[in-house]
């Protein structure tokens, strides 16, 4: 019994060594003044950080990024509270059919709606920018967001509402001041996964993105060159570090909402 | 002779008018044609198993569900425009609705926001309405810490701080522990008498709705079966579907021999040949296979070897079945003659109170039954 355990103990310790040694190594080589990313370690350095912060195309590919992240997040987390809102409150023709349909991305390759989406756009004389990127992740994260904001519309009990607009409040009011506060967690919860999908999304935002480079495109197109490759490393070790701040906050919010509510979990994803 | 709450309850002005309501889901015909008064002060109660559009026809009242055929007047005012946010209703929700993320407070002040008054004067309604269903002090607590009983006085003082002229409640008590239901039911009932609201309670506990109300709207299949006192509809229920709804009776088939004057002569196998006026008959149900006689459990007496009575009526029979509840005992019996009519015996169920010096009677035991023929029912 005692072995077995052991066992699956070390066992447990090289899956979690396997999924984190390559990310443990991003900020080891990012503070390494030597230019070859290999082993021995050179000497302590901070110069790939003031290199990466002094480059202008990085910039321009950060700032794209980001535009692009929160406009595809927010979009798609307001299109998807209506999904969710629809699909768990009321009943319509066709559907089941209907969300099953606006999840599909999830599971379609995402060269296939990029190609495709490419040929649409081009087709309809659509200039390439980070708008079309927007369109398209838009498109990817609306299945994430709609799943988590299911999740917390379908937990709520539906007469809430009607108790609100019961006690004189009108439709839009009730929703307001009782359903949104209470599936908030799940808001923020869609925002970040999909801040998060967009942020790294490298495919729809390689066809679609035109000349603006975003940030995947942007270190995908450094690779290339073997001296930059320390200062992507410092890239990711910043990276790194604000999805786990990122991910924190979000967990804090839930956790609160949670607690305020009497530990009633509404589609908590993180 | 001095004047009763039925007296004035029946002088009263209706509140809640429907008539000719239907209602119609897609294919599914959840009212059908719904006439009805509820009177103003009255404690009146939809009652029936589930679906049989109890709550349907609250929520019609309440404005959640448009009508698709009739009138509902609420105060003498056609409905059919006015949206729920407008309606002089309020409701309690079977789940309550209490607002997880308010204070019982924030809760019951919900309704006044929309209210001119100033903030003090908002918290001394709040204190007030919170006194009133005995949560005094609870203003600060947070709504998710309070047990079922408290949701449920919090859903009240919610609902009449708006002093609606008509409180809706879809099934309030449900989700209680049968000690707290029982508590709940008496305290309602005193609620109701001091605000003087209209209560229409919505439920598929027969007990219930006949504790609690001045008069019971029995549904079936989205029409009333019965609209009646809980007295009435105990004992003489209009027809046989109502009274095997509402508690217990027993049911044997009879033969009519014969009819003259609005009397029927009735031969029950094991009780004889009875005569029972026509008060005493109500409508059998269309896939009875004749008529049936019925009566409650408690209005036959089981007699002892050397015990007297006084009834008319006396039958001789045999104890299958001793259930013993502590109060009560219950006793199935087997009427002597009781298969005369198509050869089956049914047994037949009797109940007794346990009072002191009175034995509980062993299986087995042959034994006389006393009864007097005006408790009996003939379904025809």
């Amino acid at each position: 019994m005692k072995g077995q355990g052991r066992g699956l103990q070390a066992y447990a310790l090289l899956y979690l060594l396997f999924l984190y040694a390559p990310i443990i190594l991003l900020p080891l080589f990012a503070f390494n003044s030597g230019t070859i990313i290999a082993f021995p370690l050179q000497g302590f350095t901070t110069d790939w950080f003031s290199q990466m912060w002094a480059n202008a195309t990085l910039r321009t590919a950060l700032t794209n990024s980001l535009i692009i992240a929160v406009s595809a997040a927010i979009l798609a987390t307001c299109l998807g509270i209506f999904a969710a809102r629809a699909s768990t409150r009321f009943e319509f023709p066709g559907k089941g059919g209907m969300m099953g349909f606006i999840l599909l991305p999830m599971v379609l390759p995402e060269i296939i709606v990029a190609m495709s989406l490419l040929v649409v756009l081009l087709g309809a004389g659509v200039q390439l920018s980070i708008l079309t990127v927007i369109v398209g992740h838009v498109l990817i994260c609306m299945p994430y967001a709609i799943a988590i904001l299911t999740t917390a519309f379908s937990s709520l009990d539906k007469s809430l509402e009607e108790a609100a607009y019961d006690l004189g409040e009108t439709r839009w009011s009730a929703f307001r001041l009782v359903t949104l506060p209470l599936v908030m967690p799940g808001i923020i919860s869609s925002l970040l996964i999909s801040f998060t999908i967009s942020l790294d999304e490298f495919i729809i935002a390689f066809f679609l993105a035109g000349n603006q480079p975003t940030l995947p495109t942007y270190i995908f197109s450094q690779l290339r060159f073997p001296k930059q490759i320390p200062m992507i490393m410092a890239l990711g070790t910043v990276l790194v570090a604000l999805s786990i701040v990122l991910l924190a906050l979000g967990e804090y919010f839930r956790r609160r909402g949670n607690a305020r509510m009497g530990g009633n979990p509404t589609g908590g994803f993180l | 002779m001095s004047e009763t709450r039925f007296d004035r309850l029946d002088a009263a002005k209706p509140m809640i008018e429907c008539r000719g309501v239907h209602k119609h889901y897609g294919d599914y015909h959840a009212l059908r044609g719904i006439d009805l008064t509820i009177r103003a002060g009255e404690f009146f109660s939809l009652l029936g198993p589930s679906g049989c559009g109890k709550t349907t026809l609250l929520r019609t009242i309440a404005g959640f569900e448009d009508i698709s055929d009739g009138v509902i007047l609420i105060d003498q005012k056609h409905m059919e425009e006015v949206p729920a946010n407008k309606r002089p209703t309020n409701m309690v929700f079977q789940s309550y609705a209490i607002f997880p993320h308010l204070t019982v407070a924030q809760n019951v002040a919900f309704g006044l926001r929309r209210d001119p008054r100033g903030k003090a004067e908002k918290a001394a309604l709040v204190e007030e309405a919170l006194a009133m269903v005995g949560l005094r002090g609870f203003g600060n607590r947070a709504a998710h810490a309070l047990s079922g009983g408290q949701r449920q006085r919090v859903a009240l003082a919610r609902a009449l701080i708006l002093k609606p002229k008509v409180l809706l409640l879809d099934e309030p008590l449900s989700a209680l522990d049968r000690k707290m239901r029982e508590q709940m039911q008496v305290e309602l009932i005193k609620l109701q008498r001091q605000v003087g609201i209209t209560f229409v309670l919505v439920t598929h506990d027969q007990e219930e709705a006949l504790v609690m109300s001045d008069r019971i709207a029995v549904m079936f299949e989205g029409e009333i079966a019965q609209l009646d006192g809980p007295e009435a509809l105990y004992a003489r229920p209009a027809n046989r579907r109502v009274a095997d709804f509402i508690g217990v009776m027993n049911f044997l088939p009879a033969r009519i021999l014969a009819e003259a004057e609005g009397t029927v002569t009735v031969e029950a196998p094991g009780l004889g040949v009875v005569d029972l006026p026509a008060r005493q008959v109500s409508r059998a149900n269309p896939d009875d296979e004749g008529p049936s006689i019925g009566f409650r459990p408690e209005t036959m007496t089981l007699v002892g070897a050397n015990q007297t009575h006084s009834q008319p009526r006396e039958t001789s029979a045999t104890i299958d079945e001793v259930v013993y509840y502590g109060d009560m005992t219950y006793y199935d019996l087997r009427l002597d003659g009781a298969a005369a009519i198509d050869g089956r015996a049914r047994p037949v169920r009797i109940s007794m109170r346990n009072v002191f010096g009175r034995d509980v009677q062993e299986v087995g035991t042959r034994t006389r039954l006393a009864w007097s023929p005006g408790s009996l029912v003939l379904f025809r």
